[in-house]
């Protein structure tokens, strides 16, 4: 078959387990925080280069972000993507899904010549899940969302299986497509020392709404229809009953106090 | 025509309505209330009697929209896309809620991008604000470490997608009457590019997990892939659903359909039962949302007795088989 050109979006994303919040702009505060490739878009990323390597082809990676993200761009790099494109700039500030899922479809019809397009299932940040089926939406192309396995593709077609709620189905589509992927499709590399060596390497354009002639009043705030009116954050704990069983007996007791409390709550 | 409406997203599969339907009717309801307009559930499928059209009315809804098609049968996000989109340029619905399911978070940013519209993913909380009457969306980000409450002030329609399992359907009233609106499929709106070739079930027990009542998960604290035997027979013994942490999923002591957290479900079940599971912070967010949770751990320390509502510290191999034994018991 025809080698295979693969654009993947990636997001970079803060360690979820030390994130902190500016609690007058509802924004996350990015700095001092350890940034890393949304874990689940290297999912997507080991599927890309899998089936580059069977195939032939390229694998770009794209992401959309601070001019800090240009990081998460070389370690994608590393693990065996070819290029990076890093669109940044003042004007996309603020973007919600809409605005995200725009630009990137935009980059993506800039770089010009594709037949599948892989992302993560969501980010671990902003869990939304909405910019893979966004910018397949805007593309109009084909898309397949959980994908949890491609069973084949050539020049034409794919066929993937996807996730849903009760079992897998399978899905038959032409290309170029869009599919969002989930976990249980690929083991991710870690990155190799020749990896790491080409990533440093490798010249990383860089992409603004000016250089794609892109509307501005559908960019960053301006061009989202959501606004974060408020941030709050939860009350975690739950201040329950907790038993310390030490011998048989009272190993009885925590047990039928236990399906007490269960039946009193069913 | 500018209806206004609320609308909610019912979905189906073989025919039979999916339960998220009726929750979200209970959440469209109260907004339809608070800005004094109409609920509509839109339904798209195949064979769906009119009995389970009803159903939507005597659940809440004061419209039902039904497209009913051999070609709609199964999801396809491109035909249910296309249709819904040509149903909002005619009818201009004010809220568009459907379910944080697979085919809802696939169908409502495609649907969302195409009519410009805002869109606020697995929202555990839907209000209208005074004054303004803007849909106030809140939902947990970051881990469920925040809940942040979104609105979109300039554009209609508002969409939003809700939790699976965070509202309940409110009971059959057969009092109430609404419409029921028959809507012909234009065959121009099914877009044929993608067909569906084939379905395998999940294995047995990994029965959506987001659908369940009752989930009993098992962690590393099993030690084996063996014990894990102990889970299914406690999940057994409930009629609940048996999850995972990603620890053992990524050790392959179970499949990934069971994993439950930030990289596999987010759950919220009336009953979730943790064994040997400590509660990593990507555990914890996926099942922050659950109405009671039982902790089953010999760490003292574990993080996951500080969300339990009843927890025992002790050996799951003493405590569960325990457990069980009773259980079975009672049952009897």
């Amino acid at each position: 078959m025809e080698k295979l050109n693969i654009i993947i979006p990636i997001k970079q994303v803060p360690e979820t387990s030390n994130v902190k919040m500016d609690e007058k702009t509802g924004t996350m505060i990015r700095e001092g925080v350890e940034s890393i490739v949304n874990p689940l878009d290297l999912y997507a990323i080991e599927v890309g280069i899998q089936l580059k390597e069977e195939h032939g082809g390229k694998v770009i990676v794209i992401s959309m972000g601070p001019p800090s993200a240009e990081k998460a761009l070389r370690e994608a790099i590393s693990m065996g993507c070819d290029d990076g494109i890093l669109v940044t700039g003042k004007e996309f500030k603020g973007s919600d899904t809409w605005a995200t899922s725009f630009v990137l479809s935009k980059s993506i019809k800039n770089i010009g010549n594709y037949d599948l397009i892989l992302t993560g299932e969501r980010a671990t940040d902003g869990d939304t899940g909405q910019v893979g089926p966004g910018i397949g939406s805007f593309l109009d192309i084909p898309l397949a969302t959980y994908v949890s396995k491609i069973v084949k593709i050539n020049d034409k077609s794919i066929i993937v299986e996807r996730l849903v709620e009760n079992g897998y189905e399978t899905l038959k589509m032409p290309l170029p497509a869009l599919l969002t992927v989930v976990k249980e499709i690929s083991f991710p590399r870690l990155p190799t020392l020749r990896g790491k060596q080409k990533a440093r390497k490798t010249e990383i354009p860089i992409w603004s709404a000016d250089n794609m002639k892109l509307d501005e009043s559908k960019l960053g705030l301006k061009g989202s229809p959501t606004r974060v009116v408020k941030i709050s954050h939860p009350k975690v704990t739950r201040s329950g009953t907790i038993v310390k069983p030490t011998d048989e007996e009272s190993l009885l007791t925590a047990t039928n106090q236990l399906i007490r409390f269960l039946q009193k709550k069913n | 025509m500018s209806s206004r409406d609320v609308w909610t997203i019912a979905e189906q599969s073989q025919g039979k309505i999916r339960e998220v339907s009726y929750e979200i009717l209970t959440r469209g309801r109260k907004l339809a209330n608070k800005l004094g307009v109409e609920l509509a559930s839109i339904l798209l499928g195949y064979n769906i009697s009119d009995d389970k059209l009803n159903e939507f009315i005597y659940r809440g809804a004061d419209k039902v929209y039904v497209v009913d098609d051999s070609a709609l049968e199964n999801f396809i996000v491109e035909n249910y896309s296309n249709i819904l989109v040509d149903l909002v340029k005619k009818y201009k619905p004010e809220i568009i809620i459907a379910g944080a399911t697979t085919s809802g978070r696939t169908l409502m940013p495609h649907v969302a991008v195409r009519v410009n519209a805002g869109l606020t993913a697995d929202c555990t909380d839907l209000d209208i604000e005074k004054d303004t009457n803007n849909l106030l969306q809140t939902r947990p980000a970051i881990g469920g470490n925040i809940l942040a409450t979104i609105k979109t002030p300039n554009s209609r329609p508002q969409m939003a997608t809700v939790r699976v399992k965070s509202t309940r359907p409110a009971p059959v009233n057969k009092s109430r009457v609404g419409k029921i609106i028959k809507v012909k499929l234009k065959s121009e709106l099914i877009d044929g590019r993608v067909e569906r070739i084939g379905f395998r079930k999940t294995e047995e027990g990994a029965a959506d997990i987001q659908d369940a009542d009752i989930i009993v998960s098992g962690g590393r604290g099993l030690k084996k892939k063996e014990n894990f035997v102990l889970i299914w027979q406690l999940a057994k013994n409930l009629s609940g659903v048996v999850g995972a942490s990603r620890d053992v999923v990524d050790r392959g002591w179970i499949s990934y359909p069971h994993q439950v957290g930030l990289s596999g479900k987010t759950v919220s079940p009336k009953l979730y039962i943790a064994i040997g599971i400590s509660g990593s912070i990507q555990h914890l967010a996926g099942i922050k949302t659950s109405d009671i949770i039982v902790a089953i751990n010999n760490d003292p320390d574990a993080q996951i007795f500080k969300i339990s509502d009843f927890g025992v510290v002790g050996d799951l191999f003493e405590v569960v088989p325990l457990l069980n034994e009773r259980l079975a018991e009672e049952a009897q």
